[in-house]
């Protein structure tokens, strides 16, 4: 009976928590609409893959070479290409937003092209969003060296290409974005749960006085901590396994991993990030402190300096040390290899040791602060 | 009426101040988010690393080597002697990206043949992969126009001149940081307001608020004022923050941005009212707080171009008040675009703030009262 004591203590912790979180609506649109809201939207929707990017042709002289030129960008799912009569007109809709580029062809177009090395294209792009215009005038230029290459040859003229760029791209030969993206989404949502959702609930109870309440019962610290973590844990596991079944099946994203992998470092990742959430809570015991603190060292870290969008390499220095006191980093490149290239240990171990350090000293830690509070 | 509002704005500042964490949490955190994600956000690569596979050790695969090397973008890694090594180097991503030279580069090249560069790179991060091989592609291209001008070669007649507006050296930074701006502004004038009525709800002093003779459009504008001066403050500072930390450029009309910000942050804190009418406690104000703002910032074209989703999609986009918002900031800042070119922008945003308000209003008659 003595042994049996604390289990059922324990149990009754797990049922309460439970509870909780079955009836409250919000606790399980966080763990499991806003998973599948953002994975339908990164897997259908959002892409860093360009399509159909409106780009304006001035054509001021129409004639054969300048048809045919247009047209070569017609047959690409890149460009929806517009044609404009007047460099004015071209310049307008550039400046209108109406399209991100602007290839003007000058009006002896046809003659320059015969003659001269003269540029008788000039590319324009909007800037502002300078990662998009670095590929768009990238994309134009292969257009463009395609096509004169065969204008040339029809014309019987050979030049000469001193060196030709093989590339050969692994993992993702077709350069999915989706690939990398989605399974990135598996941090994103774990975080939401484990970080944010969790120092929320508990901040509440503290900021109500019914943690305080718990604390005067004979449960002891660890049952609190175990009763409190196993239900947002399975919430948190629940979501995973939600996020892994709908990259695989219903987005086509590989998995060349072994899923227990995948699974033990989804294990380390969440309880590091439960821990993160319980100590926030702990630390602030007010709901709206909890939530901003969430949301600023957890869930905006693991989108922009986890490298799930931006790469860390190429972060100033200052910056990529603070990348790593961020959990969803080493989670995220765990994933992205797992996904795509397999079980390289040599990158998922180092990543999953960080992630398990990480864990012990959340979890530590708050089980630390929390005993002392009992005290 | 004045005094009455007067009376009702100082309470709610009160409530959200007297805590000094909560002061806390409000002013600096956005602060150094944008000091950290705008170092953080950018998709330009400066340290690509690279292995080198060189077969040929001939002068010309040296000199196109050289070119790579002497290149701010790439960091060599080291050379490698055998096929084998390169599979390990990517797997463990010790390198983006390998350089193969195959054994007859310097014969074919001065044979006037084509040499083969072969590149093989991690497309793990497709994103990061691509903009690597547009690098790679851009040495090479600068190679052959010299190879082909020291030899005397026939090249090809032409090239494309490019030139990028409003930022020359297209610089991704200046793309973000003002996004960011976006970003604080939307998620901690959201989080203010949202907390606004759920918070006394909870604690009970709501039906209080109600029984005073105030009426429920003084206790929506009494409510609506802490979100909107925070978020016209917290989008101040950022913006600050951009151009004099950032060194971003700001083009554009001081007013013009300020009409942007009024109406952006009055469509914010409309759908902070309104989830936080919704709401029974404060917990689920603060989280269904986070429902809205998460696919607001996918959907906004923060980092994903907006011109990239799918059609259904990007109609979505259309009822997103922070769309709206990162274009207006973008156009004011970088493009110096005047209320002419931003009027399209403007109208949308002030429609979604009336009709948000308009909805919480209505909540707080129907729905809270009867409680």
């Amino acid at each position: 009976m003595k042994t049996m004591q604390p289990n059922r203590r324990l149990l009754g912790l797990l049922r309460k928590e439970s509870l909780q979180i079955l009836r409250d609506p919000s606790s399980i649109a966080i763990a499991f609409v806003l998973p599948a809201v953002l994975l339908l939207l990164f897997g259908y929707g959002v892409s860093l893959d360009s399509k159909g990017v409106p780009v304006g042709f001035v054509v001021m002289q129409p004639g054969a070479e300048a048809a045919s030129f247009v047209g070569a960008f017609q047959h690409s799912t890149y460009f929806a290409p517009r044609v404009y009569r007047t460099r004015q007109a071209g310049r307008e809709a550039l400046r209108a937003r109406e399209v991100t580029g602007l290839v003007v062809l000058s009006a002896d177009f046809a003659q320059r092209l015969k003659a001269d090395r003269e540029a008788p294209i000039q590319v324009l792009v909007n800037g502002v969003d300078a990662n998009s215009a670095r590929l768009l005038e990238g994309y134009v230029q292969g257009v463009w060296a395609v096509w004169l290459q065969r204008e040339l040859t029809a014309r019987q003229i050979a030049i000469a290409t001193p060196v030709a760029v093989q590339a050969r791209i692994w993992f993702n030969p077709e350069l999915r974005s989706r690939n990398y993206l989605v399974p990135g989404l598996l941090v994103v949502n774990m975080t939401l749960v484990g970080a944010l959702l969790t120092a929320m609930v508990f901040a509440r109870e503290w900021e109500r006085g019914t943690l305080e309440a718990l604390l005067v019962t004979p449960v002891t610290v660890n049952e609190i901590l175990i009763g409190k973590i196993l239900p947002y844990f399975v919430l948190g596991m629940g979501g995973m396994v939600l996020s892994v079944a709908m990259a695989v099946f219903q987005f086509g994203v590989p998995l060349r991993g072994s899923l227990w992998v995948l699974a033990v470092c989804a294990t380390l990742f969440l309880l590091a990030a439960l821990g993160m959430g319980l100590l926030i809570s702990i630390v602030t015991r007010n709901q709206f402190v909890a939530g901003m603190i969430a949301i600023l060292a957890a869930f905006l870290p693991a989108f922009l300096l986890s490298g799930f969008l931006f790469d860390i390499g190429s972060m100033p220095a200052v910056v990529g040390v603070i990348t790593h006191i961020v959990a969803a980093r080493y989670f995220v490149t765990i994933v992205q290899t797992l996904f795509l290239a397999g079980d390289v240990w040599a990158v998922i171990l180092p990543n999953a040791a960080a992630l398990a350090l990480m864990a012990t000293f959340f979890l530590g830690l708050s089980r630390r602060l929390l005993r002392k509070r009992i005290e | 009426m004045f005094a009455h509002l007067l009376a009702l704005t100082i309470k709610e500042f009160l409530a959200l101040f007297k805590d000094k964490r909560s002061r806390m949490v409000i002013i600096v955190p956005p602060l150094i988010q944008l000091l950290v994600f705008g170092y953080a956000a950018s998709f330009d690569l400066n340290a690509v690393h690279y292995a080198v596979y060189d077969r040929d050790h001939g002068h010309a695969s040296r000199e196109l080597l050289a070119r790579f090397q002497g290149s701010p973008t790439f960091v060599l890694a080291g050379q490698i002697s055998r096929q084998d090594e390169i599979a390990a180097l990517i797997d463990d991503r010790d390198v983006l990206l390998v350089l193969q030279v195959g054994p007859d580069f310097t014969a074919d090249l001065t044979a006037g043949r084509t040499g083969q560069l072969q590149v093989l790179i991690d497309g793990r991060n497709s994103n990061s992969a691509q903009i690597a091989l547009n690098d790679v592609n851009q040495i090479v291209s600068r190679f052959n126009a010299d190879w082909i001008a020291a030899h005397g070669l026939q090249g090809a007649p032409v090239n494309l001149v490019s030139r990028a507006w409003y930022n020359p050296n297209l610089e991704s930074r200046w793309f973000f940081v003002t996004g960011l701006v976006g970003l604080l502004t939307m998620v901690v004038t959201m989080m203010v307001t949202s907390l606004s009525v759920a918070r006394e709800r909870e604690q009970g002093t709501f039906d209080q608020l109600l029984v005073t003779p105030l009426h429920p459009a003084e206790i929506l504008i009494g409510k609506a004022m802490p979100g909107l001066l925070i978020g016209v403050f917290e989008a101040s500072l950022v913006a600050l923050l951009a151009v004099y930390w950032f060194g971003v450029p700001f083009q554009g009309e001081l007013w013009v941005l300020y009409l942007g910000i009024l109406f952006f942050v009055l469509a914010a804190v409309g759908v902070g009212l309104m989830i936080s009418s919704l709401a029974l406690t404060l917990q689920q104000a603060l989280l269904g707080a986070f429902l809205f703002l998460v696919p607001a910032v996918v959907l906004s074209g923060f980092a994903t171009p907006i011109d990239n989703m799918t059609p259904a999609v990007q109609l979505l986009t259309l009822v997103d008040p922070l769309r709206y918002y990162l274009i207006i900031l973008r156009g004011v800042f970088l493009e110096g675009a005047g209320f002419d070119r931003l009027y399209h922008q403007l109208w949308p945003l002030a429609l979604i703030a009336a009709a948000t308000l308009g909805t919480a209003g209505w909540l707080f008659r129907n729905r809270l009262g009867s409680h």
